[in-house]
């Protein structure tokens, strides 16, 4: 009986602060904003956001920086997947891209800065002796290149490994092995198989994270400050810049451009759907074609060696952060900090303990409820068939669309009127709201997957639906299921401006603590905040990948 | 008794200076500090000495026990310890609990203050005091989200140097006491003297360019839309602009077409010389440091004199990185920290303000092995003593002298800037 | 009273339609009785609607995608109002569908009732015994996964029995063995259907299954054309 509430439960969780969050995007990107003096409606902000200079190339940036990393993540990904398929490297392959599935996005992407800018590390390893440079050459033009193309590979880095991974986890609802064997015993090699028979059927059950990935690298504003151009930025740091600005009289022009942010990801995300049956059908001729070249083959190679080569570059770039943690002084050209120091992470030594157990805290609350509503939401639709709407859908995944600091004002809103700001439960609520989208993205195409013959089975030999859901689904959707709540337990350990708006400044977490460090550009200081950043949902991701296999290390039909 | 030590110890007699004197010691200063306070027109109604006393003296009572979200920015360990020390200090003497509210960007805190009044929450505030600049300052206290007056009250007031003009007005509006002022900042060119020779260095605005033209790609800014960087073009305008009194008024279409044209005649030309050729700007004032540091670029804009100092001290700057002044003056301006309207803890807010305008704090904030914050006080108004403590110490390296620095200028009318901003966006951006 | 008594255990179907919500009749009006201990095979080709047929019977039919009416029932307990746990018929599809996370053993005990077996003791020794019985002693803490598939449609068969199911459904459980197997492992499930008294449905598109059933034979020749996607 309970779980038919499951969707409204769902719903009265999210739809306050959405809706709020929602109205307080895009009522004053009309005008409409009273504790600003804006009484009526208008489109005097629209007019302003028109006329901002820039506008079109920062839309350009926008929309070919988040299609190009979504694109090339999906590729790469599945071009991992198809190269390390069912070989014994895969397993080493996840190890070596938990760190960056753990890593807060912004400090990779400082990493990464680091590693390629003129001045960076690559630079530093050959100068000056084979490069002839005493000084950063100055023409030389890395991060924040027009193109935004340093910024698609610090998104990659990112993008990449957790596409692999949703791959990975979606892999256990789909007979992967048999596929493959029937597609090589038609002549294929493995890749190609793979890519044409194992592929197509995935793709169906990472199409949601797909979105996550598109929706985040449209609206991402750290990593676009970090490694983005900035004459003009993406649209989403034009907003997050204009809100944050010296004027309050950008409010609303700040306002409408996220209210224009959200319409960009929307029509994205539809631009996507409408190419998604073209491709398909593309590739259905590539198939009926029944070519048994190896070109599939090489391609797949190639992607898989790039992805591997951005997963180095990934390591290597937090591998510069620790350095730098550890570091007393490091001028150009050395390749190594001209001094050491300890101080650092003796002084934080203190406060991380207190800070992480708080986060550790938060992030739990916010992924146990997030995993009991999604698996609920789910159950509940499998026993009753009653499928979300698409409006709840669209509901659910608009707080990873718009960006943060316009939406997170309305949620302020709600929990000041509520009277719960600066309590940790608003903090929690405040996680939820983002950590769920991810838990049920994560999860709801694994758990719509699973053979439905295992439930039947089971029912049929008496067992009512709990112990069904209890002692099947729940140990077969194991692996999906840890590794989502991984995945939201990062996220919420990587807000910032939820934590500090809900809390009121007054919860301190290692992310607060990162984030207002950072603000200070002290390399060192970022390189340790991003280590630590880093600590907790690397244990997360350990966990969720090493529990089920020793669970069931006994059961070759769960690896 | 070596420096440092002597140092903590007038540490502790000036603490004495400031809060524990005998009853009638202190009467007389406050006395005093009536009499100055009645000269100033602006303090409002002239409160006799025992009455302002009996006033503080009830502000201090209701202030103990509370605890005071102080919002301050919070970039630095030098800074968050300097912050956690005084919070330690307000325990001690005055028996409040501070608690650091970290920020990354002081508008956060604003968005709260705007957030709560949107949510009709007059009172119970979560903001008690917010360390906070001009153009933030100036938004609260127009959109009239501020307490106060309050700052008349502060027994320490009588200590601040009312000769700056930034102490009284900032960006040329009044702040009328709606503000505590408790620290300086003004402009300054960081480099590396080793790399670098000042002789070398342009000492006016138009030396810039052949400066820049000399050293292509060694010279960029913040983009405008950092507040460093915008004021990178007001101190170009105050020295370029045909007739500097103008930037005192708001600005006008006509005053700032006038004002402005050798400004973007002298850009044009420097443009192409600048780091990427000017078609793109390190987003922040940190991240330009991070590109002096690395070498990247040769001279850096920084709105804190004793930045070299404290990058030195750090470790984040060479021995020989130096800062650098032009010959014409460079704009200065102040740092406030001012109450919003719905605080919940306004009287402990009112005594950490007057805490951070104390000579003991002061002189240990202007220290460059703390956080090298100038002073807002008078010295001459100070003790013998009071005054030895800002000494900077021996082995400061890089700190330049008062003498060095000059008068700042003052700060234009915010106007100028918003135009600035957009008319440099509408030429500039791709 | 001749009537009664062969209708005593009976699978009866009474006029069962299915309809898909496309439109498309599956099922049109199908009335059939399996006695208890005979196979009754529903043949047709592909598509037409045989497993959704068992889904109704078993109780999974996807009501989203179908519509239906009909009776069935087990001598006259009506089982189309109950759910699925509560009908107690087996079913077998065409993979072993034996969960990956459980041993052989926990396979089995997954379906022995609590109610008959109580201790643990007695219920281990009740799976050994019938593991034994089928030719796969020893097998108790063997990962499913290495079973070889004539093992894996045995210890299937075996879960399905142990929760003493009154009526067996078949939904092509030999369709993918190789040919010796499939005589091997058909000729196993049958044994054990007649053995039990069980009144079995077995869907395939194998005549030689039906023929190898030897019971009652109904042709579904539908409309076809929509293929529903449980098939």
């Amino acid at each position: 009986m309970l779980l038919r509430l499951a969707p409204a439960a769902t719903l009265a969780v999210l739809a306050g602060p959405v809706v709020l969050g929602l109205a307080f995007t895009v009522l004053p990107a009309f005008g409409f904003l009273p504790a600003l003096g804006g009484t009526t409606f208008s489109l005097d902000p629209w007019r302003g956001l028109l006329a901002a200079p820039g506008l079109s190339t920062a839309l350009t940036l926008t929309v070919g920086t988040g299609l190009a990393t979504t694109l090339l993540a999906l590729a790469l990904a599945a071009g991992l997947c198809a190269a390390v398929a069912h070989r014994p490297g895969m397993a080493r392959l996840q190890r070596l891209m938990v760190p960056l599935l753990a890593s807060p996005p912004s400090g990779l992407a400082l990493g990464f800065a680091f590693l390629v800018m003129p001045s960076g590390w690559l630079v530093r390893l050959v100068s000056p002796w084979a490069t002839g440079w005493a000084v950063p050459p100055a023409g030389l033009v890395t991060v924040g290149d027009p193109l935004g193309i340093s910024l698609v590979a610090a998104l990659l880095i990112k993008e990449v490994p957790y596409l692999t991974l949703m791959v990975f986890a979606a892999s256990a609802t789909v007979p992967v092995e048999r596929l493959m064997a029937a597609a090589r015993a038609l002549g294929r090699d493995a890749a190609t198989a793979w890519v044409s028979v194992v592929f197509p059927q995935l793709y169906r059950q990472v199409r949601l994270p797909v979105f996550a990935v598109l929706a985040f690298s449209m609206s991402v504003v750290d990593v676009a400050i970090i490694v983005g151009s900035t004459n003009p930025p993406p649209l989403a740091v034009l907003a997050t810049r204009w809100f944050l600005g010296y004027d309050l009289a950008y409010f609303h022009t700040a306002a409408a451009a996220a209210t224009l942010q959200l319409v960009l990801v929307a029509l994205a995300i539809l631009l996507w759907l409408a190419l998604e049956r073209p491709v398909a059908a593309l590739g259905r001729r590539w198939l009926a074609r029944g070519s048994r070249s190896r070109a599939a083959g090489g391609a797949a190679g190639v992607a898989g060696a790039v992805a591997a080569l951005l997963i180095l570059l990934g390591l290597l770039s937090l591998l510069a952060m620790l350095v730098w943690s550890l570091a007393g002084s490091w001028r150009f050209p050395a390749a190594l900090p001209d001094s050491w120091q300890l101080w650092l992470w003796r002084g934080e030594a203190g406060d991380a303990a207190a800070l992480a157990s708080t986060s550790a805290g938060i992030g739990l609350a916010a992924v146990a409820v997030a995993l009991v509503l999604t698996l609920a939401c789910l159950e509940n639709e499998q026993r009753h068939g009653l499928h979300p709407g698409a409006a709840v859908q669209w509901l659910v995944y608009l707080p990873l669309i718009v960006p943060q600091i316009a939406f997170l004002f309305g949620v302020q809103v709600l929990l000041v009127r509520a009277g719960l700001d600066g309590t940790l439960l608003a903090v929690v609520w405040a996680h939820l709201v983002f950590v769920l989208p991810f838990v049920f993205l994560s999860l709801a195409d694994a758990y719509r997957a699973l053979d439905p013959r295992y439930a039947m089975t089971a029912a049929a030999m008496g067992a009512g639906r709990w112990q069904v859901f209890l002692t099947v689904k729940l140990p077969l959707l194991a692996r999906p299921i840890l590794i989502a709540a991984a995945v939201g337990f990062a996220v919420s350990i990587a807000q910032y401006l939820p934590t500090l708006f809900a809390g009121a400044g007054r919860v301190a977490t290692l992310t607060t603590e990162a984030v207002t460090l950072s603000s200070g550009g002290d390399r060192r200081i970022l390189g340790l905040v991003a280590v630590l950043q880093a600590a907790l949902p690397l244990a997360a991701y350990g966990l969720a990948l090493a529990l089920p296999f020793l669970a069931f290390r006994r059961f070759r039909g769960m690896a | 008794m070596t420096a440092a030590a002597k140092r903590a110890n007038l540490g502790r007699e000036g603490s004495h200076a400031c809060a524990g004197v005998p009853f009638m010691n202190r009467s007389i200063a406050l006395a005093l500090a009536a009499g100055l306070s009645a000269l100033a027109a602006f303090l409002g109604p002239p409160a006799g000495a025992d009455e302002a006393k009996e006033a503080w003296q009830d502000i201090l009572a209701a202030a103990r026990g509370q605890s005071v979200y102080f919002n301050a920015w919070a970039g630095d360990p030098q800074t968050n310890a300097f912050i956690a020390w005084v919070g330690e200090l307000a325990r001690e003497r005055y028996g409040i609990d501070v608690r650091h509210v970290k920020l990354a960007d002081t508008a956060e805190a604003v968005t709260r203050v705007v957030a709560e009044k949107a949510a009709g929450r007059e009172t119970g505030g979560s903001v008690d005091l917010v360390w906070i600049n001009g153009p933030n300052l100036l938004s609260l206290k127009e959109k009239g989200l501020l307490f106060g007056p309050f700052v008349e009250k502060l027994p320490n007031w009588r200590h601040v140097d009312r000769t700056k003009p930034s102490n009284l007005t900032d960006f040329t509006i009044p702040v009328e006491g709606y503000a505590a002022p408790w620290r300086m900042a003004q402009v300054v060119f960081l480099y590396d003297s080793a790399r670098t020779p000042p002789a070398s260095l342009p000492r006016t605005i138009p030396a810039f360019l052949d400066w820049a033209r000399a050293h292509a790609g060694r010279l960029t800014h913040p983009h405008p839309r950092d507040f460093l960087g915008a004021t990178f073009l007001k101190q170009a305008l105050v020295e370029l602009a045909p007739d500097p009194a103008v930037l005192q008024q708001p600005a006008s279409e006509e005053t700032f077409a006038t004002a402005t044209a050798p400004l973007w005649a002298w850009y044009d030309a420097l443009r192409p010389h600048l780091w990427r050729g000017g078609e793109d700007f390190p987003a922040t004032g940190t991240a330009q440091l991070s590109m002096l540091a690395d070498g990247e670029i040769a001279l850096a804009i920084s709105f804190n004199p004793a930045d070299a100092a404290v990058g030195i001290r750090k470790g984040t700057l060479p021995q020989t990185a130096r800062v650098h002044v032009l010959d014409g003056g460079t704009i200065g301006n102040t740092s406030f920290v001012a109450i919003p309207f719905n605080a919940a803890h306004k009287e402990a807010a009112m005594v950490l303000a007057n805490l951070l305008m104390s000579p003991e704090v002061q002189a240990r904030a202007q220290d460059p092995a703390t956080i090298g914050a100038f002073t807002v006080l008078d010295l001459a108004s100070l003790s013998e003593a009071e005054r030895a403590r800002f000494t900077p110490p021996a082995d400061a390296v890089g700190l330049p002298d008062n003498a060095a620095l000059g008068t700042p200028l003052p700060e234009p009318h915010p106007s100028w800037m918003t135009r600035l901003v957009a008319e440099w966006e509408r030429r500039y951006t791709r | 009273m001749s009537e009664g008594t062969a209708l005593r255990g009976a699978l009866v179907l009474e006029e069962v339609s299915i309809t898909s919500r496309v439109g498309a009749r599956l099922i049109d009006r199908l009335s059939l009785t399996v006695a208890p201990g005979t196979v009754a095979t529903v043949m047709g080709p592909s598509g037409i609607g045989k497993s959704t047929l068992l889904a109704y019977v078993a109780g999974f039919l996807d009501r989203r995608t179908f519509a239906a009416e009909g009776r069935v029932m087990i001598g006259k307990e009506r089982l189309d109002t109950l759910p699925a746990e509560a009908r107690h018929v087996g079913i077998l599809f065409q993979d072993p569908v034996l969960f990956p996370h459980l041993s052989v053993a926990g396979n089995l005990l997954f379906g022995l009732p609590r109610t008959r077996w109580r201790s643990r003791a007695q219920r281990r020794a009740r799976v050994s015994e019938v593991l034994a019985q089928a030719g796969l002693a020893g097998f108790e803490d063997r990962d499913p996964a290495t079973l070889s598939g004539g093992q894996k449609a045995r210890v299937s068969l075996l879960r399905t029995l142990l929760a003493e199911p009154r009526a067996l459904l078949l939904d092509e459980p030999f369709g993918k063995l190789d040919a010796p197997l499939r005589a091997e492992v058909r000729a196993f499930v049958f044994a054990h259907a007649r053995e039990r008294g069980l009144p079995t449905l077995l869907v395939t598109h194998d005549a030689e299954d039906a023929e190898a059933a030897g019971g009652p034979v109904v042709a579904l020749n539908g409309p076809g054309g929509v293929r529903p996607p449980c098939d």
